[in-house]
């Protein structure tokens, strides 16, 4: 094909932005998200005592590990408008398979190789459910769920297989050599290298948003719509499990019982984190930070004697808000322009001068 | 015809419209609509399509209000601001695909929302089901009452739509492309129906594409183009060759120049594709630097034919070969990679993403050759974006406004942008200028010329005809998921397209 413009004028340049950086940069979901992390950091070192503690900073991101692991893949598949409600069973599952596999006489790392591959195996199930018999996941993933759950409790019965070697359960509790930051936060680092390029830097991610915002229009784009949600649910599985053997070994303890209901804990964050439920909008950034949100606040109340109904009630409130925020933000902005504008035409009629302009422009920092 | 000339002298008509005008935005839909249907008898409104005949569906149903004009109902004037005031006033439309509840009785469909009552406020079903048996006896028709819709052929829903009308006493029936999906026994059924109906003073609103239909069953023809009212004759005085010019009747003007270009190889081969219910034996080729259009009617089949071609649907039998290699079925990807590109029908739907900027959009099928040591940034984006976006024309406040914001000329230019970027050998472009303005109208068909005159084989989809005449080497079309004509460019004109997109046989 010639170089020519196809249609009659010159090749004319374009702005690659309609907001200056500063606007782009600092009004957006995950900043405000961020925003808050700090504030109530803050707040909570100069009002909770022991909060400034690094030993607390050393358990919160103890606590939060898993779910900040689980975050990662569950971002994506809500932003290609799916969900996964069976990774805390994923982890319940993998944590009694490298009990079991251990206690049958595997080595550590042969025993969480299995464990992985058995929750690489679940997470395909529930992709090959959705993709090729195309059913819904939340249908799907309930299922799953209980699925999951029934077969890791099924194996172990109420009996924990406890005894880990303390070379490996002092990894995952240990801490950076002068640092209070735990050890398997690395292990995280290195993840979220992985999914940031997945998701943000690689055209595979702009495959994930383009499913999220119209999957007709990115079947119609030559976007693998299904291999793409299948490869999201094998990795959800995959993390869960990697999840499930830190959990195992944190607590010392495998069971068909851990993790119960910690999906909840991270479809929590990801929706707090700025990702529409909807699916086709999100950052792993605004994610990450609404887990140490999440973390930080749960452990700050702790540390202030707030009993854990008290907590659940405000990290409840807190995400019940977030995702009325937006639409709220929404309705403020129009009565307000539509009152503007109702106040401008009364005074033009008043005054019997020209209707005023009703365009109203209002900085909204609510932006996605 | 009994048209009873008493009953006519007696009472106004009715339906009357007078200089009925509507606009969506800046497109008009309607400029000047006028139409007069008689008590007892049934009239046809007839024109291509986008002549205006569904909008004056809409108007008369109360699904849109008209700009401008009058609409007098039985001789006064009526303004419909919902479909139930003129539903409640007695006119009823019966749709092609009409919607049932499909999990409850043909009588409680019939009764739905208004159901006889005993004491107690508790359903009279024997009651009930006595009437619509005595509907039905009426019509002349044969359906269990008891039965639930689902599983009824679309023929026997229509008869449970017109069975409710008539049981609302409509005075008015529209029926708008009543047969496009029903069998010769049962548009025979249909047609009786219809003239009895016709017989009790009815006035019924016939809307179809086939001629011999409106020949077989209506009295009196209405055409109508681009919105405006044309002509009414009684049947009886005209002949399909005069509907045919008055439904095209306009000059095909030199708005669309196709460029002269050499015509390379075959580069796009159809050959025998099959898909039931679908399309039938379509087998054609398209050459470099040529642009064949596939012509005919709304929901003739083509749309599904480019989509099977391009893989997002599938297809029983058949194959499609690009420059010598046969595509896997049901592989858009595959395609994508041999050079085959499509500009979907419904562009908000399938063609652009609305909530994604338009660089986004524009690089979403090359993202992949965009990487550089797999990372993909929005810097190259960005600087392909501009490139394809400025080489179209595409007014847009910047690369990282969403596309939702931009006219639908200027989203249509994003998708061809989308496509020309990934250097295609074969573009396939359906309704490439639906609802877009004049001026951007005409860039698509400069665009599209000189594409085909750098070499690329195009094939367009679309329902305008001047568009087809102007723009097209070759004219196939389609009529009924057959291509019913090969027409050249020298050979193609108004009527014989017209001719070929209305008839079962083929002219060429």
């Amino acid at each position: 094909m010639s170089d020519a413009a196809l249609t009659s004028a010159a090749p004319r340049g374009y702005r690659h932005h309609s907001k200056p950086l500063w606007r782009r940069a600092l009004f957006t979901r995950e900043i405000a998200v961020f925003a808050a992390l700090v504030a109530v950091y803050v707040v909570a070192v100069f009002s909770v005592p022991n909060f400034a503690a690094p030993i607390t900073i050393t358990y919160l991101l103890l606590d939060v590990a898993a779910i900040l692991f689980i975050a990662l893949p569950m971002t994506m598949i809500i932003i290609t408008g799916e969900i996964d409600l069976s990774v805390a069973s994923v982890v319940g599952l993998s944590s009694v398979v490298f009990g079991t596999m251990y206690q049958a006489g595997l080595p550590i790392p042969l025993a969480i190789a299995v464990a992985i591959v058995v929750g690489a195996v679940a997470g395909f199930i529930n992709g090959f459910l959705v993709t090729v018999m195309r059913l819904p996941s939340l249908a799907v993933t309930i299922g799953t769920l209980a699925l999951f759950r029934g077969l890791a409790v099924g194996l172990l019965g109420t009996t924990a297989v406890t005894g880990f070697p303390a070379t490996w359960s002092d990894l995952a509790t240990s801490t950076i050599p002068g640092t209070p930051i735990p050890s398997v936060m690395i292990l995280f680092g290195a993840l979220t290298i992985v999914f940031v390029w997945l998701l943000h830097g690689s055209s595979f991610g702009r495959g994930v948003f383009a499913i999220g915002q119209s999957s007709e229009a990115a079947r119609f784009s030559g976007v693998s719509v299904e291999r793409t949600k299948l490869i999201l649910f094998v990795l959800s599985g995959t993390v869960a499990a990697l999840a499930g053997v830190y959990y195992t070994l944190r607590y010392g303890s495998a069971r068909g019982d851990n993790a119960t209901g910690l999906e909840l804990g991270v479809i929590a964050a990801v929706l707090l984190g700025g990702v529409s439920i909807f699916g086709g909008r999100g950052a792993l950034h605004g994610v990450i930070a609404a887990v140490l949100l999440i973390g930080t606040l749960a452990s700050a109340l702790r540390l202030a004697n707030v009993t854990s109904d008290v907590i659940n009630i405000i990290t409840g409130t807190l995400l019940v808000a977030s995702v009325v925020s937006p639409s709220f933000f929404a309705w403020v902005h129009e009565h307000w322009t539509r009152s503007r504008g109702r106040r401008a035409r009364a005074a033009a009629a008043h005054t019997d001068a020209t209707p005023a302009t009703t365009q109203v422009d209002v900085p909204t920092s609510h932006n996605h | 015809m009994s048209t009873n000339s008493a009953v006519k002298a007696a009472q106004p008509p009715a339906l009357e419209l007078e200089g009925v005008s509507k606009s969506f935005g800046s497109v008009a839909a309607l400029v000047s609509a006028s139409l007069r249907v008689e008590h007892g008898s049934i009239h046809a409104l007839i024109g291509e399509n986008g002549a205006g005949k569904s909008t004056v569906v809409k108007i008369i149903a109360g699904l849109y209000q008209r700009d401008g004009g009058t609409f007098r109902y039985r001789g006064e004037e009526v303004n419909f601001t919902n479909t139930a005031q003129s539903k409640d006033s007695g006119i009823a439309v019966i749709y092609q695909e009409p919607t049932l509840f499909p999990d409850i009785s043909v009588t409680e469909n019939i009764f739905m929302g208004r159901q006889p009552t005993k004491s107690l406020g508790r359903v009279n079903r024997t009651l009930m089901r006595a009437m619509v048996v005595d509907l039905f006896s009426q019509l002349g028709v044969k359906l269990d009452p008891d039965r639930p819709t689902r599983g009824l052929s679309i023929a026997d829903q229509q008869i449970v739509e017109i069975a409710k009308a008539i049981s609302l006493d409509a005075r008015v029936l529209i029926m708008d492309e009543p047969t496009a999906a029903l069998s010769g026994v049962e548009v025979d059924r249909l047609f009786k129906v219809a003239r009895s109906l016709r017989d009790e003073g009815r006035a019924i609103l016939f809307i179809s594409h086939r001629f011999d239909e409106v020949f077989e069953l209506c009295d009196t023809v209405t055409v109508m183009r681009d919105g405006e009212y044309i002509a009414t004759s009684a049947i009886a005085d005209t002949t399909v060759a005069q509907l045919v010019r008055q439904m095209v009747g306009r000059d095909i003007s030199t708005l669309y120049p196709k460029e002269v270009a050499e015509i390379g190889d075959d580069v796009l081969v159809v050959s025998k594709l099959n898909e039931p219910g679908r399309f039938h034996d379509v087998s054609f080729t398209v050459r470099a630097g040529e642009i064949v259009a596939l012509a005919g009617l709304v929901g003739a089949g083509r749309s599904e034919i480019a989509q099977a071609i391009f893989g997002v649907d599938s297809y029983e039998s058949g194959s499609v070969t690009v420059n010598g290699t046969q595509l896997r079925k049901h592989d858009p990807v595959a395609a994508m990679r041999l050079g085959l590109a499509l500009v979907p029908e419904d562009r908000r739907k399938q063609g652009v993403i609305l909530e994604s900027s338009v660089a986004r959009n524009i690089t979403l099928a090359i993202r992949q050759s965009l990487r550089k040591y797999g990372l993909l940034r929005a810097q190259t984006e960005n600087a392909a974006a501009s490139e394809w976006a400025s080489r179209l024309e595409v007014k847009t406040s910047a690369l990282d406004a969403t596309a939702g914001t931009l006219s639908g000329g200027n989203q249509q230019k994003v998708v061809l942008a989308k496509w020309l970027a990934t250097n295609p050998s074969v573009l396939i472009v359906d309704e490439p200028t639906r609802g877009i303005d004049v001026g951007t109208k005409s860039e698509v068909h400069r665009a599209l010329s000189r594409l085909a005159g750098n070499g690329l084989a195009v094939l367009m989809i679309s329902s305008e005809l001047p568009e087809v005449l102007g723009m097209a080497d070759r004219v196939l079309v389609v009529h009924e998921g057959r291509i019913t004509a090969e027409l050249d460019r020298a050979e193609a004109t108004a009527e014989t397209v017209m001719y070929a997109a209305t008839h079962r046989s083929a002219v060429a």
